[in-house]
Order: structure tokens, then sequence, then C-alpha cells
């Protein structure tokens, strides 16, 4: 056994996975396992993680993993929970990790049922905005004015002129102890999350913005940087919610423009040409403010809010 | 390839498929300039960078040639050079 050997014995998720350069997802699904430990059984609908993970003869995972249908990731986990309780096995738990298409879309009747009966799942949305095994269709996760290959955008059209779902808040509002959301951009953060969730028992949910070098169109070597700027122009808020209230929120350092963040990428190029793309540009930017106002993500912003309150109230 | 009972497949078995020749660019590490932060091992998409007590080794039979590590590097510790095949 050589030094190499050595190493990737402790690693949870292994090389040889056929994910494209500079993943996202790849990244994010090494920290959470790093977060979880070994003791941890993880099912996948489809999308881009099963893909690249499961050629047939070849499995980077070091944790018993299950792969299943679209649409029914949270019922399959719900399976595995009623199993391991018959069998008496408190200390295993389980993962369910989905792209944002079976989250936001096809498995979101299944993930509400989840939910609802109180299982004791931490479901993790590896959210890349689209359907990126399929080479880019619109989700319901898809950003507004983004071009995607269903929602193209050309002399009149803008890309997808629909917002992206809420699902976080969805989510909270069923009741659930933990929410939150994280990005690829800050690892630290990421582990922290996944630990505080596997605190807490029932379901929880935690969505992951999962940069995408190949569909979004960026170098493979910006997957972070995208992340960050996502986060400094306040369209990507990061906050913590616990039994209903937002208890954490990541506050923004240098606060940026929305097009330092859009004009990375290829998917939103088209919004740099023309009066159709500025009026765009203007909506996205409005989306990213009412972001920075509703979690207080400057701040001076939660500043300012608190000293009109008490002008109010005196 | 024989067909198991559920297509079940031995966790780890991925170490069998080498993803290093997908790469055109090599990443290339000076340790003078490296000050140990793990930042390289932490981004690494592909498990490539192992860090092995003071010593960061690069898995070029699997390193895909991403650049994140070289990008994220607060050192500047890693170049990327072309790849001569």
């Amino acid at each position: 056994m050589n030094t190499k050997e050595i190493t990737n014995q402790e690693e949870l998720f292994v090389s040889g996975h056929r994910a494209c350069h500079g993943c996202g997802m790849a990244i994010a699904v090494r920290h959470i396992l790093k977060a979880t430990g070994k003791n941890v059984i993880v099912v996948t609908p489809t999308g881009c993680l099963e893909t690249f993970t499961s050629p047939f003869g070849y499995s980077p995972w070091r944790v018993p993993w299950i792969h299943h249908l679209f649409e029914n990731g949270p019922a399959i986990a719900t399976g595995v929970v009623a199993a391991l309780k018959a069998q008496g096995r408190d200390d295993t738990r389980v993962l369910a990790i989905g792209g944002d298409g079976s989250t936001f879309d096809i498995g979101f009747g299944a993930l509400s049922g989840m939910l609802e009966r109180g299982d004791d799942v931490l479901y993790i949305c590896a959210d890349n905005g689209a359907y990126m095994n399929t080479g880019g269709q619109r989700s319901g996760a898809s950003p507004l004015y983004s071009a995607t290959t269903t929602d193209p955008a050309g002399r009149s059209s803008v890309g997808k002129f629909q917002m992206k779902k809420d699902i976080p808040t969805i989510v909270a509002a069923h009741g659930v102890p933990y929410v939150a959301t994280a990005s690829v951009a800050y690892l630290k953060d990421l582990e922290k999350k996944i630990k505080k969730a596997m605190t807490y028992h029932g379901p929880r949910y935690i969505q992951i913005d999962s940069t995408c070098p190949s569909v979004w169109g960026f170098p493979s070597d910006r997957t972070l940087e995208v992340g960050r700027l996502a986060v400094e122009c306040g369209i990507t808020p990061l906050f913590e919610m616990e039994n209903g209230e937002i208890t954490k929120v990541r506050k923004i350092k240098k606060k940026i423009s929305i097009e330092d963040y859009l004009k990375t990428q290829k998917r939103f190029r088209h919004l740099f040409a023309g009066d159709q793309g500025r009026e765009a540009l203007k909506e996205i930017q409005d989306l990213a403010d009412a972001n920075i106002r509703k979690y207080g993500l400057l701040k001076q912003a939660k500043a300012e809010t608190t000293t009109s309150s008490e002008e109010v109230f005196t | 390839m024989k067909v198991t009972i559920g297509a079940v497949v031995k966790g780890g078995t991925s170490l069998g498929y080498k993803t290093g020749n997908w790469r055109d660019e090599r990443p290339v590490l000076d340790m003078e300039p490296c000050k140990r932060c793990g930042q390289c091992e932490s981004v690494c998409p592909d498990s490539a960078i192992h860090i092995i007590d003071e010593y960061y080794i690069i898995d070029y039979d699997f390193c895909k040639g991403c650049g994140l590590c070289a990008y994220e590097c607060p050192a500047d510790a890693i170049e990327m050079v072309q790849e001569e095949k």
C-alpha cells in the first residue's frame, strides 16, 4: 500500500468520479461527508450527482448509497429511516442529497410529504439552477432572466421570465426544526451548518448554491469565486433558520452590484446588450436589494431599520 | 461485466477509473511559498490533493486540471502548466 492509498482510505468520496472540471457539487459532497462522518446512508434522486457517481462498476462513495427514481428521493429516505428504526440502529443517520430538479420540481410532492410526516432525514439540495446533466434545461430553480436551452435568449426573449422558487421559505413553512442555505464558496460555513443540522432530529433542509462551470459558462477555476460574488451581491442570501426563526445571517463584507456577478457567466451574457437587457438587469438588482432588506445582509441596513422603528415608537 | 443483483457496486471502486487523461493543464506545486494552509486540498472536486504530514501530493492519476487549486491558493504556490501529450 502506498501513501496515496492510505490517504484515499480516509476520504469518504474518492477520486475517479466523472464530474465536469471544477464541479461545485463534487466539492460540496466531499465536505458534506467530512461533516457527517461515515455513519450515514445517502439517498440520491436522479440528477448530476447520481449520473457522475454511478457508471456501473465504479462508485466513489465510501458510505452506503442508494439511487432510485427522480421523484421519490424523500420517500425512499423515509423507508430507510423506518428500516433502521425496525432494526434498532439509532446511531445511523439518513441523508438525501438531491439536485434542484428533483427538489424544486419533480420530487417536490414527496419532499413536502416527508417534511409533513416529520421523518428524521437531512435533505440537502445541491442547487445548480437547471437540469445540468441533460444539458441545462430550465427548472424551478433557474434564476430570473437566465438563458437555458428551453428558455433561450434571443430577439424576442431575455431568457427565463419566471422567478426562482423560494424553497427554503416553503420548507420552513412546514414547521421543520432546521432550514439553512449555504454556498460552495464558503466551505467551512457549509460544514458547520451540516454539523448543526445533524444535532437536530426530524426533517431538516439545507440548500447549497452549487456553481456549475459547464452550463453557467465560466472558467472551471472560478467555481468558488462565482459563488462568492453571488453572496456578496445579495442574490444568494446565506442564513440559518431554527424552529421557524432566522437565527444567523452571513453579512455582506463588501457589497457589489448585480452586474459584477452576472457578467462572469455566459447564461446572462444577453442582458448586457440592448434596452430589454438593461431593464432586466434593473429587475434582478431589485431582487438582490429586496433580499438584502429582508435578511438584513448589510450591517448598516440593520442599524437603519432599528433607528426607524425606534422613531415610530417614540 | 456481470450485473450483480440490485446492481450493487462496492464503494470506492471508482479509483479504478483514472480521470487524469481529461487534463489539459497540469497543476505544479512549489513547496517554497506554500503556507501549508490546506486550501487546495479543501477545494479539489476530485479529492486529488493529499496532505501527508507536512507534504502536499497532487495525484495526477485523477487530477482533471480544472485549475481551482491554483486560483484559490493564497500564496500563489501552484502554477498551471500546459500538458504535453
